[in-house]
């Protein structure tokens, strides 16, 4: 039973990584109708930029709280992360934005192969280690074991949900952005600053992707180049399961994917008789983008996407 | 054919050359093509393949001077072959740690007529590689290059100083069995050539020791979440969880098996022993064992003066395989001075002759090209550090 609680424990975890890589997906998705691809590569910018500041930091001061490094690492990682993405809308997106939606789709994946190869530069090829900061001992709940970072990762995809929630329902940015997604000509006609909206859209994406980029590499003690590529393709499929363009959705997908994943990779071997083992534990989650694809184009809790074209 | 053509006209200039100066007009009359060679006679070209850039560039940089440092020596002892005083010279290529560029390399080599070829350092670039060499009937000594497949091909050119994962499985299989008396043990491997080879020789050791393979389990070269098979492997708890892949891998993996709560002791081969694996395992790492093939380069029986000139001439430490490119020159000057010729088709049957003591310790080769009774190390990690704690087979004493 502590096993099956564990494999549970460890699916939200890493359901938790996905919805908050998910949720700047999807809050793209939402106003634009864009997927911007180059997002998983936004997290790895994040996760390489918050290491290397505490590298500094931890050399420079050793004693220094792991708080206030995380704090510190974050006031660097998260402008430049909402540098890049403003850029990346500013030069990739914009020009496009009338373009046929084939136009932008391919910019993005342009954009992701420029941003890899710039961190491969700039950081080399090697695997980059996190910095020994956080205790790694684990807290025991009735037999599943759970570490601080863990925690924190879970608590922060709500956290973060619930924060965009209030963002894009309660205020007034939130409700232009609500605009924007509706109309964008008409909500231009009703003073809406539609470039200003969406600058701002992909500013809080790439935020959301400096801490995610984090909380990630913070969590497996590792970041490289590369890393950026299949965690943003199994947001995607997080957010594209919950129903892209909706918030709530994206972390449903996102706990969703994790626990499918997790479960599987620990059973299918006992389920298929040693036929499939573990090492097939992501083809589920493109499995499951089939099936979705399939039987509910739209997600499971998702929006009517027909309008926007 | 060429080769051979080649051959001869060294053979024929060498000749010439002892009959005296005398005569130096005469080849010039015959062929012109001679001359050049003739010119070159004293001049012998080693090449070097290896990693002198990227991720791997230190390594290859440790084999390159080891290489070098063999050079210097040999033309300090002012070496004579057939009566012409040799002057050596180090060819350094750098392959990237590439396949393809590994290729591009050994072509660059061969046309550059050297004499033999150090390298190359990952097996993935040995194996491509040495059929060039093969084709052009130049003598191959790998340093570091472990896959069983490399001196499987059937080349009469390999040879290799480290023994084989053939032999490194076998090592790590009865450590775990017999010395750490361990009953039930889990495989995990990453599905590639290298993991899954090492991970197929440990399992059919354990077997065959009595020992008990509960559970196998894989995952992939570029995976950075484990705890779903490690929770599985939980509920069986093995005494030791053995791990065939390389430091990307082991390293987020030690750390998730602590966060666990798995109490297994984690062992694998040469792929994570490395500091990048400490470095990325942080304190999850203690403990941790490792094979790799070779003997600690302190225990070596000629370490402590090459580590010492080693130290003194390019103000480094030697990191791991430069002891392995300083032997393998000598292994071609030894087969050179035996054959009483500097040419490959003449001294490559006397390479796999070869009878000496290196500075890694007795040199052999078996009729594959593979070192015979090459030992292996258990290293373990102390303070975060990896420490060698026994040393497996190698040479009886």
């Amino acid at each position: 039973m502590d096993i099956f609680l564990q494999q549970i424990v460890n699916g939200l975890v890493l359901g938790s990584v996905y919805a908050l890589v998910a949720l700047g997906y999807t809050m793209v998705y939402g106003i634009m109708g864009l997927i911007n691809f180059a997002h998983g590569e936004v997290v790895m910018i994040g996760a390489l930029v918050s290491i290397t500041v505490m590298q500094i930091f931890f050399a420079g001061a050793p004693g220094l709280s792991p708080v206030l490094l995380v704090l510190g690492a974050l006031v660097v990682a998260i402008p430049v992360c909402m540098a890049i993405g403003y850029t990346i809308e500013r030069v990739a997106y914009r020009p496009l934005r009338h373009a046929p939606r084939l136009a932008p789709l391919i910019t993005a994946i342009g954009v992701s192969i420029v941003l890899q190869n710039l961190a491969m530069m700039i950081w080399g090829r090697g695997y980059i280690s996190f910095p020994a900061i956080f205790p790694s001992g684990s807290y025991d709940i009735f037999g599943a074991r759970i570490t601080a970072v863990q925690i924190a990762i879970v608590v922060m995809a709500v956290v973060i949900m619930v924060a965009l929630l209030t963002l894009v329902n309660k205020t007034k940015m939130g409700r232009a952005m609500r605009a924007t997604a509706e109309n964008p000509s008409v909500a231009g006609l009703m003073g809406v600053n539609i470039n200003a909206v969406i600058s701002f859209t992909f500013i809080i994406g790439s935020a959301l992707a400096a801490i995610a980029g984090m909380m990630v590499s913070a969590n497996y003690g590792i970041a490289h180049y590369f890393m950026g590529f299949m965690l943003g393709l199994k947001a995607f499929t997080a957010a594209v399961l919950g129903g892209i363009g909706n918030l709530k959705g994206a972390v449903l997908g996102g706990l969703l994917l994790g626990l499918i994943e997790s479960l599987g990779a620990g059973y299918i071997g006992q389920l298929t008789g040693g036929f499939l083992g573990s090492h097939y534990q992501d083809v589920f989650a493109f499995f499951v983008l089939i099936l979705v694809l399939i039987f509910k184009p739209s997600g499971l809790i998702g929006e009517r996407v027909s309008e926007r074209a | 054919m060429k080769l051979r053509h080649t051959g001869l006209l060294i053979i024929s200039a060498l000749v010439l050359a002892a009959c005296g100066k005398g005569e130096a007009p005469a080849p010039k009359a015959d062929a012109p093509k001679v001359t050049p060679v003739a010119a070159q006679a004293g001049v012998i070209k080693i090449g070097l393949a290896a990693p002198l850039t990227g991720p791997q560039a230190h390594i290859g940089q440790d084999i390159k001077n080891g290489t070098q440092l063999a050079i210097d020596d040999a033309n300090a002892a002012n070496i004579e072959i057939g009566g012409v005083k040799l002057k050596f010279e180090l060819l350094a290529e750098d392959d990237e740690a590439n396949p393809k560029t590994a290729t591009v390399v050994a072509q660059k080599l061969a046309d550059a007529k050297v004499a033999g070829v150090v390298g190359h350092f990952n097996s993935g670039a040995s194996i491509p590689a040495s059929r060039i060499y093969s084709d052009a009937g130049i003598p191959q000594i790998s340093p570091s290059s472990t896959s069983p497949t490399y001196t499987n091909q059937g080349y009469k050119t390999t040879f290799r100083l480290v023994a084989n994962d053939s032999q490194q499985g076998p090592a790590i299989g009865n450590y775990v069995v017999k010395k750490l008396g361990a009953k039930k043990i889990a495989i995990i491997d990453d599905r590639t050539a290298y993991g899954q080879g090492l991970a197929d020789e440990v399992e059919k050791t354990i077997k065959a020791a009595g020992g008990e393979v509960v559970k196998r389990e894989f995952t992939t070269d570029k995976a950075t979440d484990f705890t779903a098979i490690l929770t599985t492997l939980k509920g069986l708890k093995p005494d030791v969880i053995m791990f065939g892949g390389i430091d990307p891998q082991a390293g987020p993996m030690a750390k998730q098996m602590k966060s666990l709560g798995i109490n297994a002791k984690f062992i694998g081969g040469d792929g994570w022993q490395t500091p990048n694996f400490i470095k990325l395992a942080g304190d999850a790492a203690e403990g941790g064992l490792a094979s790799v093939p070779g003997l600690p380069k302190d225990q070596m029986p000629g370490g402590k003066d090459f580590l010492a000139r080693f130290k003194a001439k390019y103000n480094v430490e030697v990191e791991l395989f430069a002891p392995f490119g300083y032997d393998a020159v000598n292994v071609f000057i030894d087969a050179m001075k035996r054959a009483g010729s500097t040419d490959p088709v003449k001294f490559l049957p006397e390479v796999g002759k070869t009878k000496i003591n290196g500075i890694i310790g007795p040199i052999a080769f078996d009729d594959k090209g593979d070192i015979k009774d090459g030992p292996i190390t258990i290293f373990a990690v102390k303070g975060g550090k990896w420490e060698p704690l026994e040393i497996v087979g190698g040479p009886a004493k």
